[in-house]
């Protein structure tokens, strides 16, 4: 099936067999970021944005994000590094595998509260696994960064 | 330590912080081609039986499909796939494929294909006939079962582990101190209690994955998601039986190990089809694979015997282990030794005599293999359970009974092989603990106003630092041009951040930034010879190394820089940026020195240097759990879970905080949710996220931990390990707080929210 969708702010035609799994197409097409933890839309790792939602990769064909719009990682690099070194001050990147997924869900998350406390930080990311860090350090990053953008010292 | 330092002991960002969080290319899926063969494994439906047929011709016929294997195919040379140091403990009891399957996805055939489609198809078109056996599940029942899990005669030990093949048996072996008979007769109490965990999953995001090709000198190129790129590398020459010489094994970025990756999971499947076909391949582990064909911890069956006074002065300790290895002996000689091992030396304190045995067996479940605490988890949940167990029995404040058995700096423990207690904060450990959390005011048991249980529980627990004797880890250091230097390293980052705390050490050594320290590893071509990253071996281990290294290159800088100045090295001093005369007079850089050694020089301005140590000094810890339980549900929330960790010197806090928190949270999912279940039939029920529950982050908790550093001496900058210890103590320590919140001991993991309820129901306690 051929679609046509915006990947990145790039507007992409592909031709796709109607089974593809948005992630996989998601890969093929240069967005490494994208990763697969699981089969059963259980882990996070695969959230990109459609229609600037954030939505589990794996679990949407690629089919229907025709005349969509799909942002992942690599196009909110300037996003996502205004808060990422908040989180490596905390060395909570740890392996990094589940990185991409719960940064884009904080990217969400910050756009449609730009100051959550942080149980509603801990509430939006529940659905992104993290098997290394304890979660904590991740939260101290964000609330580093909201405090840090509070204060003015950005 | 007289000079005041630098890079060691500071929260320095990880050397590729930025990079993962940003989500650049780095994993082996990112950096190895796309175009090349999938490869994937026909499962065994059936826990025991042996293939009697299998048709692969339709399988063969399918579009796509480069090639399929099956036991006819492979070398008939047994090897294992325990990444540990030559002779392997681990018996050689494995083929690439074999005609008898253990397990519930042993491999019945290997499949190669253009793309994942046509793999799929082919997998569905083998026709096998299985001639279906006896399994035996139950792990109680496996030691002189008639049911033989390796009948074959070619299975062989290399080490004298007490293993017997025709017994059921990996491993079998005892050792005691002090007349432990006579010491229990003159106790005043004997307790015996039977603690049960199961074959509980790493869980790391990233699943096994390797990619191998035959690069341009025709050897079989290998990169793999490993902890230990040397074992692979032999690991794969006794599979394969091909020469080592022919085997170049790397490792990208690791997204997660904890063990797991230290046994050769997946790598024997893509390298086999590379080696037949002669095409690059590539073996993605899914989900559903790593959960039910991987590596987890081994389920274990503790008994404890203790003997003390009516004081709650604990006199002695009897551990008996039996352990399930699972279909395959991977690490299970090893792991039931931490079982003992490192939960009865904790008592060293008033101890008069110990015993610890124990019995190792075959059974047809997925092999077991090495995960965070190697037993070391499974023996402490079982000795500090039964202490509180003690402490509560007697009415005396377990806190106050740990401080008067606990192992102290100096002593020498006789469980511990009579290593000495070199370096040793566990007192200090625990009283930080309990006046940080808050111990007097949170272990009385309170009721909430809408009817839940606070409670509060404690444990402790060591690890070692290494393997004594055995492991090897090794640095290059290099001086390259503007002064800076490569650090060469075959320890693996899986997440630990082993590559910036081991640029920290060279940094302090050469008196320059982090920044000027570019790493590289792991490559069995490239970087010296390291066992890899395991047992807590890094830190303490490579990172001596890495300190050797320096000296040496310290020296090399300066007999250059001396022939430069035209003077005696014994008159300069090496000053980091520069190498200067003592007096004063003269004066070269370093970045100057790194140029000169490139032109019309013979000094190599490089050094390597190897290190291994004779001891394994522990690490410990306290750890202390307030939960809030709902009676009605059984469910049992974390409130607060306080650690305070004796790691020796901490070499960046930041990480090692992580590194503690992560483990934290690990562990309560061990205690509470992460459940292992087969069926009758040997089929795992908790084969995905979904059904395995790994804890979320709405269920850890508050975490505060601390750290109470003594400085070892053998250790780099006085460090000793921290990436084991830290999943010790949370499953005693929340065991305890519902013991304490409900009137009952649990002595099997998970404590699910089922079983107390029902209990308090029994109780007449519980729901309506
Ligand atoms: S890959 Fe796990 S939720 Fe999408
Ligand atoms: S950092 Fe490894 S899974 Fe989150």
């Amino acid at each position: 099936m051929e679609i046509t969708l915006t990947l990145n702010n790039k507007k992409i035609t592909a031709d796709v067999p109607p089974d593809t799994i948005l992630l996989d197409f998601l890969r093929e097409r240069g967005c490494p970021s994208v990763k697969c933890g699981c089969e059963t839309s259980s882990c996070g790792l695969c959230t990109v944005l459609l229609d600037e939602k954030p939505v589990l990769s794996c679990s949407v064909l690629a089919v229907r994000t025709d005349g969509r719009s799909v942002t992942t990682l690599e196009g909110l690099q300037d996003e996502a590094a205004e808060f990422v070194g908040f989180i490596a001050d905390q060395g909570a990147e740890q392996c990094g595998f589940c990185n991409p997924g719960y940064v884009m869900n904080t990217i969400a998350l910050l756009r449609e509260n730009p100051d959550p406390s942080d149980d509603e930080v801990r509430a939006y990311l529940a659905g992104n696994l993290c098997r290394c860090s304890g979660y904590e350090g991740q939260t101290r990053g964000i609330r580093a960064f909201l405090d840090a953008r509070r204060a003015g010292k950005l | 330590m007289n000079r005041e330092l630098k890079s060691v002991g500071k929260g320095v960002r990880k050397k590729d912080a930025m990079q993962l969080l940003l989500g650049k290319p780095a994993y082996l899926d990112d950096i190895t081609p796309r175009d090349c063969l999938v490869v994937k494994v026909l499962r065994s439906p059936h826990a025991h039986a042996v293939i009697s047929g299998i048709n692969t011709e339709f399988a063969k016929k399918v579009p796509g499909i480069a090639a399929v294997y099956t036991w006819e195919d492979v070398p008939q040379k047994r090897f294992t796939m325990a990444g540990q140091t030559y002779p392997e403990p681990s018996p050689y009891d494995r083929l690439i494929l074999d005609r008898r399957l253990r397990f519930v996805g042993d491999a019945v055939a290997i499949v190669a294909g253009e793309d994942e489609r046509a793999v799929n198809r082919a997998l569905r078109l083998i026709r096998v006939k299985y001639e279906i056996l006896p399994p035996i599940l139950d792990f109680r029942a496996a030691l002189d079962n008639e049911t033989l899990v390796h009948p074959e005669e070619d299975w062989h030990a290399l080490c004298e582990v007490g293993a017997d093949n025709k017994r059921n048996l990996c491993a079998k072996g005892e050792e005691q101190g002090g007349d432990i008979s006579a010491v229990f007769a003159d106790c005043d109490v004997v307790m015996e209690r039977t603690f049960h965990t199961k074959a509980v999953h790493q869980a790391m995001m990233e699943t096994f994955r390797t990619y191998t090709e035959i690069d341009h000198f025709g050897r079989l190129h290998v990169i793999s998601s490993t902890q230990v790129v040397f074992h692979v590398r032999r690991i794969l020459a006794n599979a394969l039986d091909i020469p080592k010489s022919k085997i170049h094994v790397e490792k990208p970025r690791i997204g997660g190990g904890f063990g797991a990756k230290q046994t050769v999971v997946a790598e024997v499947y893509p390298a086999f089809v590379t080696w037949k076909t002669g095409r690059a391949a590539k073996m993605i582990y899914t989900r559903k694979e790593c959960q039910t064909a991987g590596s987890p911890r081994h389920e274990m069956e503790v008994t404890v015997k203790l003997g003390a006074d009516r004081d709650g002065r604990i006199r002695a300790l009897d551990v008996y282990t039996l352990s399930n290895t699972g279909a395959y002996g991977e690490h299970g000689p090893t792991t039931v030794g931490l079982s003992g091992g490192k939960s009865i030396p904790l008592y060293t304190g008033a101890l008069e005599a110990y015993r610890f045995s124990y019995d190792v067996v075959y059974t047809n479940v997925q092999s077991s293999g090495a995960y965070r605490g190697y037993g070391a988890t499974q023996g402490i949940f079982a000795v500090e359970s039964t202490v509180s167990e003690l402490a509560e029995n007697l009415g005396v404040d377990p806190v106050a009974i740990r401080m008067k058995n606990m192992v102290r700096e100096g002593q020498i423990m006789p469980a511990y092989q009579n290593e000495p207690a070199s370096a040793c904060t566990l007192d200090r450990c625990m009283l930080r603990c309990a006046e940080s959390f808050g111990w007097d005011e949170k272990y009385p048991v309170r009721f909430t106003s809408d009817g839940k249980i606070r409670a509060a529980g404690v444990a402790m627990a060591m690890q070692g630092s290494g393997i004594a004797g055995v492991d090897v880890g090794s640095a290059s250091v290099k001086l390259s041009e503007d002064g800076f230097y490569v650090l060469r390293i075959a320890a693996a980052d899986m997440g630990t951040g082993c590559d910036t705390i081991l640029a920290q050490m060279t940094a302090e050594c050469m008196d320059c930034s982090v920044d000027d320290v570019a790493v590289f590893g792991a490559d069995t071509d490239a970087s010296p010879y390291d066992s890899g990253s395991y047992a807590s071996a890094t830190t303490y281990i490579t990172g001596r190394a890495v300190e050797k290294a320096c000296i040496e290159l310290k020296e090399k800088i300066c007999t250059l820089a001396a022939e430069m100045l035209d003077c005696p090295v014994s008159e300069l001093i090496f000053e980091g940026r520069q190498v200067v005369r003592a007096d004063g007079s003269a004066s070269v850089s370093l970045a100057d020195i790194a140029v000169k050694s490139m032109c019309g020089s013979d000094i190599a301005l490089e050094a390597t240097s190897s290190h291994s140590s004779p001891v394994s000094p522990p690490p410990f810890m306290a750890g202390m759990a307030e939960i809030e339980l709902d009676p009605e549900t059984g469910t049992v929330d974390i409130l607060n879970y306080k650690a305070v960790v004796d790691c020796g010197t901490v070499i960046n806090p930041n990480l090692a905080r992580i590194q503690t928190e992560g483990g934290l949270v690990q562990a309560i999912g061990m205690a509470l949710t992460e459940n292992i279940q087969y069926d009758d039939r040997g089929r795992l029920s908790e084969n995905s996220l979904l059904q395995y529950r790994i804890p979320t982050r709405l269920e850890t908790g508050r975490l505060d931990v601390e750290f109470a550093p003594s400085y070892e001496e053998s250790g780099p900058f006085g460090a000793k390990s921290i990436g084991e210890i830290v999943i010790n103590t949370p499953a005693p320590a929340i065991a305890h707080a519902i013991y304490r919140a409900t009137g009952h001991w649990y002595r099997e993991l998970p404590i699910l929210p089922e079983k107390i309820a029902l209990d308090l129901l029994r109780d007449g306690k519980g729901g309506k």
